[in-house]
This record gives structure tokens, sequence and C-alpha cells, in this order.
């Protein structure tokens, strides 16, 4: 089974790099498990799958990936929930302050994690989002860097095998 | 009384959650599992117990991240946790750092390497291949994301195999996850 990651990369599976990703299969296994984890959880808590891709999508347009953000908003389209569209864009807001807030906060994860602060954790609590679902939202945002960053790694390396 | 770190060191300090972690005694089974808490295992550190809140993320998240720095072939470990460190200083989590440059310490020895992180973090001078290894994955931690495939060849310039070269973007994403629940979640204490 081709994982997405491996999709999204597009490495030739003859080529030198597609034998190392045969090597590392269980680490593309567990990042597709991961995906489904913060994506389509079983317990969604007060992220809402649909709520979860409009993040993801908002997280990767940050990055550029429009390969991913072509992935997330299909899961959007069919998450049942089009109030949250609007969270798929940077700056989009829907007037609810704990989702709001949540998509801010992603905005953070993704764009300058160095600059969290106790504050940043205090405005959720105070936006009305729970303990669990800011560790839900932070293992959503984190994963999704991940992803980002794996498949950007995986683009340049197979570039540099073509040429 | 303990304080915040806010400096890089090597020293590996306490972590403190900004969010009040899952209560051990009460912990779900799903909880218990994705902790991986046995009869034999019953220490389980702030961080795991935080993280226990989203108990389906942690499940496979823990195997991940031991297989992406602990598995046994292709990169060296050492510079695995070059990788790491590489993200650790861009992201500034403080926390990770310490404990990866600790472990590239223990086993390398090579103190110049990490004073010269710290000293000056991403513009820190280090042998070629060493060079090569943290700029790509510092490179590749930013937002925009700065690497280029130009910064990748230089990676084979320096003699690193297709798998190598796969193992140190792992090592460099993983810490993309795990600095944001880190340094985010919660602060160094010493």
């Amino acid at each position: 089974m081709t994982t997405l990651i491996e999709k999204l990369a597009g490495v030739p599976p003859d080529s030198k790099l597609g034998a190392a990703l045969k090597v590392r299969a269980e680490v593309l296994r567990l990042s597709e498990a991961a995906h489904d984890a913060v994506l389509v959880p079983r317990e969604p808590g007060g992220l809402s799958h649909a709520l979860r891709a409009a993040l993801a999508a908002r997280m990767c347009r940050h990055v550029g990936n429009a390969a991913l953000v072509a992935h997330y908003e299909g899961y959007l389209a069919h998450g049942g929930d089009a109030e949250v569209a609007p969270l798929a864009h940077p700056g989009g807001s829907i007037g609810d302050p704990r989702r709001d807030a949540m998509a801010r906060h992603a905005d953070m994860l993704t764009l300058a994690p160095r600059q969290a602060t106790r504050g940043d954790i205090e405005a959720l609590k105070a936006a009305g989002v729970s303990e669990p679902d800011i560790v839900r939202l932070s293992e959503l945002a984190a994963f999704v860097n991940y992803q980002l960053r794996v498949i950007a790694g995986l683009t340049f390396l197979k570039e540099v095998e073509g040429r | 009384m303990k304080k915040p770190v806010h400096e890089f060191t090597a020293e590996v300090p306490e972590w403190s959650p900004y969010v009040t972690p899952v209560d051990f005694e009460t912990a779900t089974p799903e909880q218990r599992a994705a902790m991986k808490i046995t009869p034999s295992n019953k220490g389980v550190s702030a961080y795991v117990l935080t993280l226990a809140h989203d108990p389906e993320s942690l499940d496979v998240r823990s195997p991940l991240f031991n297989l992406i720095m602990y598995g046994k072939d292709g990169l060296a470990s050492a510079e695995r946790e070059l990788g790491a460190t590489a993200a650790s200083v861009v992201n500034r989590c403080i926390y990770c750092t310490a404990v990866h440059t600790s472990r590239f310490l223990n086993l390398t020895k090579r103190t110049d390497v990490v004073d010269a992180i710290f000293a000056d973090e991403r513009n820190a001078r280090l042998e070629p291949r060493h060079q090569a290894l943290f700029d790509f994955a510092a490179k590749l931690s930013t937002t925009p994301i700065e690497a280029s495939a130009d910064d990748a060849a230089k990676l084979k310039d320096v003699g690193l195999s297709e798998l190598e070269q796969l193992d140190l973007v792992l090592s460099a994403a993983i810490f993309g996850w795990a600095n944001r629940l880190m340094h985010t979640l919660g602060e160094p204490l010493a």
C-alpha cells in the first residue's frame, strides 16, 4: 500500500531513494497511522473531523504545499461541517471565540513555535478550549508540520538523485 | 525554587507542563495503554502524562519517534542527534536541545561541536560533514522551509547514502513535531 507521504513525494520506486523508503516502510506506516489519529480520531473531543481538516489545510497553506492543501480540503469537503471552512485559509475566522482561538494557535505553532509562551496556553483556556483539546490541537499542528517536512525533504533528495 | 531556563544548555532540565497532566490513578484503559504502563513500568513522566490527553496520537507517536531516533541501521545515532538538535535550535526548544545535545555528547565527546552550536546557533561553523547535516536539518525546520535541493546535494557531497539522507530528513522532521509539543505545552525548569 502506498502511503500519503510516498504518494505526494513521488519518489520513483526503482531509485536509490525509493529503495531507502522501502527500508523505512514501518516509519511510513506509522506516519500514516499518526495522520489518521490526528485527522479522524475515534474520540475527536472538541475538535470535529471537519475542524481538524480545516486547520490542517490552513497550516499547509502557510507552508505552501498545494498538494497537501488539496488533500485536507478533500477531508474538509466530506467532514459534514461547512461552517468551519473559512478557517482553512490563513486569516480566516468564523466568529466563534473557541475555534477562532484554536486557528490562531495553529498559526503560531506553524509559523513561529519558538515564540510560544505560557500566555498562548492561557489565551486558549480563556477562549474556552479545554486542556485535553489543547493537547489534541498541539498534536494536530505538530503532526502536520512533521508531514510537511518529510515531504519537502524527500522532494529535495529526489531532485538531487535525478540530477 | 526552580526557575525557567531560557538559554541553551546540555544539562537536562525538569519539564513542567502548562496544562494539567492526566492523573495516573484515574487514567482510562486507553490512556494507560498509550502510556505503556505495565506492572514493571510505572514511571511515567509529566510529558507523557500530558500527552495522554490524546491517547490515540500518543499511542502512534511513541513508536514512530523511537524508530526514527533509535533504529539500528542507516544514519549514525550521533548524526540523528545532530539533526534533532538543529530542529530544536531553530524552534528554540530548550528542553529538547538539552536532551539531544547531551546524547550527542555521550556518543561523541565532541564538546567543541555543542559549544559552537550554543554560541552561534544557526550560524555555527562546523566541520564539513557536520555542517552539511546541521544546515540541512535547520533549513528544513524553518517556516517557510528554507532548504533546497542544493542543500540536499551537500549531503551527497559529504558522503551520505540515500538511506542516511532519508534518516536525517526524518530526524529533523520528527523534531518539528516534538518541539511543537515540548516547547509550547510546558517549560524547562532548573
